[in-house]
């Protein structure tokens, strides 16, 4: 079993036959391979962007003129509040977990996952949550007080309807999936990484989602406790938020902000990583500066947590009035600098090629300058008390979330979507595509900061005419519409470069990090062999040594053992990845889907006041977590 | 070439032992449930601090019955001890009497909450605080349900002759998400019981 073999003699169909899914129904409800659950989830994320982008279009028709009445002024709430509540929890961090479910142990040289039915657990329940979120508008009954939500707007006597149930749990189920999920990164971080791969070997992309999921696991409960208090106050009236029974509204702000400022890191650090990945790559040359990015990576996760405690305790209550994006963009500036930095020195220094996933990270690194820049204005208070709850901010928000999340996201796809598919995007259409995107969301954003500063609100329906922002408006429409065009350039990028791309073979890009070393797309084992690693680039490492004439320890990515008496990988030690043991993996399996399906009853049952139903679902959860644990024989995974 | 790979024979096999993917799957798990408890009990602190009524409206809450409750559960956390303890030497008996007894006293918590919460004179619709006390002890009562469901798991996993000298996660997992819901206790008893008396 642990013999050292090469990669050409390794048993290839033998791994194949323990590692790959069955085909027909239980293969598709049970699969954990961690590329099949990436490329869910990155296609369910992009559905969510694609609906959050219907919405955002309807919007923009509009506002496109003053007075127009395409939208009732509740459908327009209706319109921002899912709107800003899909982009942000639906597809901001879903489509960054689907890549790093996707590449991370082929990045890190590893056969899957820590936990691969839990991954697949939080997939279901993210497909559950939305599914979920998205039953409301078809009840007419979509959450409508913005995606922060602030009480008391939200409580019943002000806000009936089934609006903000469906907000408050939609998202309480959401959290569950997104906490899973981060554990299952944790684990993998620490577990499942090649021998050899310690921390200082890692790529940067392990850092920024690990990062986040550290993040996430403090800064999620805080958002599932404001939620639990909403839910309970306006189903049974227990008064958290209302001062008449000795609640107080700023709870909800305390509680939701607490969670919110390392959010916006949480959905960036990844993107981030992406591009830290891509960059080196493309500038022919090693990440400059890499220890620098680690450690930036890692203080800007505690850093989100740092500026709410400067909130509290620095000055009591009021200050909250200052926009959440800009007092979390002033603390973001230095380690987001020395990243900057780091790109521009490694584009700099490098010899560089600008292919389109090149371009995307360069947009990346430029909206991030200017996202930056707006965000740093408005953190000077005067000046946010003249910008707050204006279009400035809905400019600087944007800026930050499209900039340094959609921009590296494409960046991404151009990059990877070879070794998922085997085959490369169209390059020519690449290149349209991002100079559409490029273009159109400088001209359609860019003016809503103008429009900010003359006053325009945000959250209004419509305008009247003749207060100067009527042709801000009209441009930013159309700039919209182009943004999107470009987003439907990638789709049909995608479309057309699946069946008929360039056929990519292992490694289109000449990158030197493990996912080039397996074939494309990778088998279900992704490993023929177990890789051994001895440096950041293990494949660059032939060039790298004759440069610096250092004959140091070489990584083996062609010889290993073999393992394959099951479904099996190494576990290493968490710092420096010494081999600890061989772990058995679990086989697929039903019940992460079950439970997800449990969970969905016992939602439902608790949105509509359901209690039979929402009994039913909670003793289906039950059941099947035993199902899930009940001890089997040296099949796998952890009896927890 | 100076290294070669590593000695994949010498490893052993499986993933059910301390330090382990699954003991750290319930490591993360206990930290992101202990964040729950924590902003918990800041809303609490929080609310407490901004009442403009006396808080809690009251007086401080009775002790008679939560004082012995929250030994109770010590001592199910100290008998759970000792039945891990007994794994870890290969003793399936003091594993299954130890799980069994921790399970009882678990058990006798619980139902001793369920008078303590109908013995008070407010209810979760009073005023915040009594939705504050609701709110917080049916958490950790619901953890304390889950525990039981675990601990009862495990004593069943026992009876099957599932765990052994050297394969107890199961074991390991369920009696450190007990011991995490004592301490839980703990907290939630210094805060709502006795932090009022020194206020
Ligand atoms: C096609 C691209 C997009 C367009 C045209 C667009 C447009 C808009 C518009 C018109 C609003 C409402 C402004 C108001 O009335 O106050 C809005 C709000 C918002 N958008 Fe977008 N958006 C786009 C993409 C995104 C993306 C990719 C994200 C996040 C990843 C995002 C996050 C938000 C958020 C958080 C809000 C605030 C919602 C609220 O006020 O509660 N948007 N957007």
């Amino acid at each position: 079993m642990a013999e050292v073999q090469s990669v050409e003699t390794a048993p290839a169909e033998r791994l194949e036959r323990i590692w790959g899914t069955e085909p027909g129904l239980f293969g598709i409800l049970g699969t954990v391979d961690h590329k099949t659950i990436g490329k869910r989830y990155l296609v369910t994320a992009l559905a969510f962007l694609l609906i959050g982008g219907v919405e955002a279009m309807a919007m923009r028709a509009q506002l496109a003129g003053p007075d127009l009445a395409l939208l009732s002024p509740e459908e327009y709430d209706q319109l921002f509040s899912l709107h800003g509540t899909t982009m942000i929890f639906w597809y901001a961090l879903p489509i960054l977990s689907g890549f790093s479910n996707y590449i991370w142990p082929l990045l890190i040289g590893s056969r899957d996952m820590a936990y691969p039915r839990v991954n697949a657990l939080s997939y279901w329940l993210f497909l559950a949550s939305g599914i979920f979120l998205y039953t409301s508008p078809f009840l007419g009954q979509a959450p409508n007080a913005g995606w922060f939500a602030y009480a008391p707007y939200t409580l019943r006597q002000y806000n009936p309807g089934l609006n903000m149930d469906f907000y408050a749990l939609a998202l309480i189920f959401l959290t569950v999936s997104t906490t899973v999920g981060a554990i299952n990164f944790i684990g993998t971080v620490m577990k499942m990484r090649a021998p050899g791969m310690s921390l200082n070997r890692m790529p940067i992309f392990m850092y920024g989602t690990m990062t986040a999921s550290f993040a996430s696991i403090f800064a999620l409960p805080s958002l599932s406790v404001a939620l639990v208090f909403l839910y309970l106050e306006r189903r049974f009236g227990f008064p958290f938020y209302d001062p008449a029974g000795g609640g107080h509204p700023l709870l909800w702000q305390h509680l939701f902000w607490i969670f919110g400022h390392p959010w916006v890191y949480i959905i960036v650090l990844p993107a981030m990583g992406i591009v830290s990945e891509v960059i080196p790559t493309f500038a022919r040359r090693p990440l400059v500066g890499y220890t620098l990015v680690a450690m930036a990576t890692v203080a800007t996760g505690i850093i989100g947590f740092g500026v709410w405690v400067h909130h509290m305790f620095a000055t009591g209550l009021p200050p909250l009035s200052l926009s959440f994006f800009s007092g979390a963009s002033l603390l973001i500036v230095i380690p987001s600098g020395i990243a900057v930095f780091a790109w521009i020195a490694t584009i700099w220094t490098g010899r560089p090629v600008f292919r389109t996933p090149m371009l995307f990270a360069t947009g990346f690194i430029v909206l991030f300058v200017i996202g930056g820049v707006s965000g740093v204005v408005t953190a000077a208070v005067p000046y946010d008390w003249q910008v707050t709850d204006t279009y400035f901010v809905v400019a600087h928000l944007h800026y930050v979330l499209i900039g340094i999340n959609l921009f590296g996201v494409m960046a991404g796809f151009y990059y990877w979507f070879p070794k998922m598919t085997g085959r490369l995007l169209d390059e020519r259409l690449g290149k349209w595509n991002f100079w559409v995107m490029f273009v159109g969301f400088n001209l359609g954003f860019f003016p809503m900061h103008i429009a900010g500063l003359l006053g325009m609100p945000r959250r209004v329906y419509t305008y009247p005419a003749g207060l100067g922002w009527d042709g801000l408006n009209l441009l930013t429409t159309i700039g919209s519409y182009l943004f999107a065009l470009g987003i439907l350039l990638f789709l049909i990028n995608v479309a057309r470069s699946r069946r008929h791309g360039e056929s990519a073979g292992p490694n289109p890009w000449d990158g030197g990090t493990l996912e080039w070393a397996t074939p494309s797309p990778p088998p279900p084992y992704n490993f023929a062999v177990i890789p051994t690693v001895r440096s950041g680039y293990p494949l660059w490492e032939d060039r790298l040594g004759r440069l610096r004439g250092a004959a140091a320890a070489r990584s083996v990515v062609t010889r290993g053992p073999v393992l394959d008496q099951g479904r099996e990988t190494v576990d290493t030690s968490a710092l420096d990845a010494d081999p600890v043991a061989v772990l058995r993996m679990p086989q697929d399996s039903l019940w992460p889907f079950l439970l997800a399906v449990a969970t969905s009853v016992a939602f439902y049952g608790a949105v509509f006041g359901a209690w039979w139903l929402a009994g039913l679902g909670a003793l289906g959860i039950v059941a099947t977590i035993l199902g899930w644990l009940w001890p089997r024989s040296l099949e796998g995974g952890a009896v927890a | 070439m100076s290294t070669t790979t590593f000695p994949a024979a010498t490893l052993s096999l499986g993933n059910r032992f301390d330090r382990s993917p699954g003991w750290w799957a319930m490591v993360w798990t206990i930290v992101t449930e202990a964040s729950l408890f924590a902003y918990l009990l800041f809303s609490y602190f929080y609310l407490a601090s901004q009442a403009r009524a006396p808080w809690p409206p009251r007086g401080p809450l009775s002790l008679e019955l939560a004082l012995p409750n929250t030994v109770l559960l010590i001592l199910s956390s100290v008998a759970v001890i000792w039945a891990e303890r007994g794994i870890r030497r290969g003793d399936q008996r003091r594993l299954r009497i130890g799980l069994l007894v921790g399970f009882l006293l678990g058990l006798a918590f619980i139902v001793i909450q369920g008078i303590e919460w109908s013995d008070q004179p407010f209810g979760p619709r009073s005023n915040a605080y009594g939705a504050l006390f609701f709110t917080i002890t049916g958490f950790h009562g619901a953890h304390v349900i889950v525990g039981l469901l675990m601990l009862l798991a495990v004593q069943v996993w026992a009876w099957m002759g599932t765990f052994t000298e050297e394969r107890h996660l199961g074991v390991t997992n369920a009696a450190m998400y007990w011991h995490f819901v004592d301490v839980v206790w703990l907290f939630v008893f210094t805060s709502l019981y006795l932090s009022p008396r020194f206020a």
